[in-house]
């Protein structure tokens, strides 16, 4: 519904559903208050308060730290020579964990959407025995969160020899239910049936009907759900922190607390710098894909809140 | 049954489109997928928890059927009740803080009466980019003595603030990391929501002279309802299953989170650090069982309520 590939064209437009547009009333109009304005850059400082002192941070040799005032730049700007070691340090240790995460995301990220798209069309245009049951225990699973997942999932991996290997992340993220509704709602009101059984008066099989003709109108759709699969993986600390104890597998999420657990140990190696470059590394991709695909996010949060 | 199909939306849809009615086989190869990785991912591991659950391993006697003395004992494990009401006091803070600051900022950006109201959305919503690890990181540092902001601030007035990490402190320490995280998050959910409120309920108002307040409270948030509802939900089962923050935080101050700081937090311990498996995975079914029944519980008291 409001996902639509239209241009955009200024921020407030773009996720608005088409049919309201032209009966909106017009909100612009109104006069600016600058009371609230001063209120809200509150909250504004408030969420970039931290980002800010992390960059502030990052650029800050490992004894500068101390010395200086955190809240601004002080001393020598080490941020490059901070790059340099955090992707260095210990045998390129970073950039492996960084390939790793990549590797969870593609794979893990990839199949969860694809496996929710075509389910999500199974769901939405076919009939077929049984499908009231699959769509109320697959809906009910929406609720299941996935860190009571991770200890009985540990438990029945290492029982079949899966742990400590890649597959013990990839597989669990490879099942989204939240995307599965998603792609559900979104292939009822996008595909048209009779488009589909114009498709098959044709005589066209399935399966071709779906990667020629439906995966095309699904994409939007597609491109909300990998978003939201992009981020989990992504951010995914408590399966990969029981999974794995092999450090060569670790994702960045695992590598950078162990290195941070490893600065506050006492006699450990610090290594302050390195955690908060590497943190500001691991935002930097993420934060990225947030504002390049910000309609995405909005389109999805609109089908999940207000859909039925 | 579901968290998301409660939602009904306040708009009526418009026109449906019904599924093709042919009892066929078809839709199965579009679902089958899914419902395949699906039973592995999270059917096989909660089935293979509540098997757990029902043996007790001992040094004599070996792996034996127990029956549900591993839940007898779970009743009467105080750690772990400690844990659940810690879980419990943060969900009834927290919560309703941050989502009244979500919904007052959601209302604000779309009242258009603020200044450059996206660059305030993309702000705050910002945060949710940030991995959660990184955050609780972030947020250690930030809180600490030796180069955050507190530090900072004990410096330039010269004061001795109260450590943010002791004992005390501790858990709205962790409750300010998990509202900086989500605010943006549910802001957006209602901003999201309030996009799509038909434009001619405005027009009606302000044809009625109502005020900015008036119209807030019997246009906006009745409409917003189902987006509260399942912000709710969702909230409550982030804070049951609290586990990141705490365990990210644990080396800053190891005698305060200890082991059993929130239950999830114990199921891990239990798993990693005790070897008690079949324990772990009754804590575990307990607190996804809690979790679903108290989502569940909610979601049914919001819906009499929109009924009524």
């Amino acid at each position: 519904m409001a996902v639509t590939e239209h241009a955009p064209s200024g921020a407030r437009r773009t996720v608005r559903p088409a049919r309201h547009t032209a009966k909106r009333w017009n909100p612009n109009k109104r006069r600016k208050s600058w009371k609230l304005t001063a209120v809200m850059t509150l909250g504004l400082i408030y969420s970039l308060l931290p980002l800010f002192w992390l960059l502030v941070n990052a650029s800050k040799t490992q004894a500068n730290l101390f010395s200086t005032n955190g809240m601004w730049f002080g001393g020598h700007f080490a941020l490059l020579d901070n790059v340099r070691q955090t992707l260095t340090y210990n045998g390129d240790e970073f950039l492996h964990w960084f390939g790793n995460t990549l590797i969870y995301v593609v794979v893990g990220a990839g199949g969860a959407t694809f496996l929710a798209t075509i389910g999500g069309y199974g769901l939405a245009k076919f009939d077929f025995p049984g499908k009231r049951g699959v769509l109320a225990v697959v809906l009910g699973a929406v609720a299941v969160p996935s860190t009571a997942l991770a200890v009985p999932t540990f438990l029945m991996y290492s029982k079949i020899g899966l742990v400590n290997t890649p597959w013990a992340i990839i597989i669990p993220s490879l099942i989204n239910p939240f995307g599965l509704y998603l792609m559900w709602i979104f292939a009822r009101d996008a595909i048209p049936n009779e488009l589909l059984e114009a498709a098959r008066v044709d005589g066209a099989r399935e399966w071709r009907i779906f990667f020629s003709i439906t995966s095309r109108l699904l994409r939007p759709g597609m491109i909300t759900v990998l978003l939201f699969a992009v981020v989990a993986t992504w951010n995914n600390y408590l399966l990969p922190l029981v999974m794995l104890n092999n450090p060569k597998l670790y994702p960045l999420t695992v590598g950078l607390v162990q290195w941070d657990a490893q600065s506050q140990e006492a006699g450990g190696a610090p290594i302050f710098n390195l955690v908060l470059t590497g943190s500001l590394l691991m935002i930097i991709p993420i934060m990225i894909v947030f504002l390049v695909m910000q309609r995405y996010w909005q389109s999805g949060l609109t089908a999940g809140s207000v859909k039925q | 049954m579901t968290v998301l199909s409660a939602a009904s939306p306040p708009n009526t849809r418009g026109k449906k489109l019904k599924p093709r009615r042919r009892r066929k086989w078809t839709g199965w190869g579009f679902v089958g997928p899914f419902l395949l990785v699906f039973l592995f991912v999270l059917v096989a591991p909660v089935v293979y928890a509540v098997y757990l659950s029902l043996y007790q391993d001992k040094l004599i006697g070996g792996n034996r059927f127990a029956g549900l003395a591993n839940y007898t004992q779970a009743l009467g494990d105080s750690q772990f009740w400690t844990g659940f009401e810690r879980v419990v006091l943060f969900l009834v803070v927290q919560v309703p803080i941050m989502l009244i600051l979500a919904l007052a900022v959601g209302l604000a950006i779309d009242s258009a009466r603020l200044h450059w109201a996206p660059l305030y959305r993309i702000a705050i919503f910002l945060p949710y980019a940030v991995p959660a690890v990184v955050g609780a990181l972030m947020w250690g540092y930030l809180y600490g003595n030796q180069f955050g902001f507190i530090a900072d601030l004990n410096s330039w007035f010269h004061t001795t603030l109260p450590n943010p990490l002791d004992n005390t402190l501790m858990l709205p320490a962790i409750g300010n990391i998990v509202t900086w995280e989500f605010i943006g998050y549910n802001m957006l959910i209602f901003y999201s929501a309030l996009r799509v409120i038909p434009g001619d309920l405005f027009e009606a108002a302000e044809l009625d002279n109502a005020s900015q307040w008036q119209i807030i409270w019997h246009i906006k948030l009745p409409a917003l309802r189902p987006a509260i509802l399942i912000a709710t939900v969702f909230s409550i089962i982030g804070s049951f299953q609290l586990f990141t923050e705490p365990s990210v935080l644990y080396p800053l101050n190891k005698d305060v989170i200890g082991s059993a700081y929130t239950p999830n937090l114990y199921a891990y311990y239990l798993s990693f650090n005790g070897q008690e498996y079949n324990y772990s995975a009754t804590i575990a079914i307990i607190m996804g069982v809690l979790t679903v029944i108290v989502a569940y519980a909610i979601q049914r008291i919001g819906q009499r309520k929109q009924e009524a």
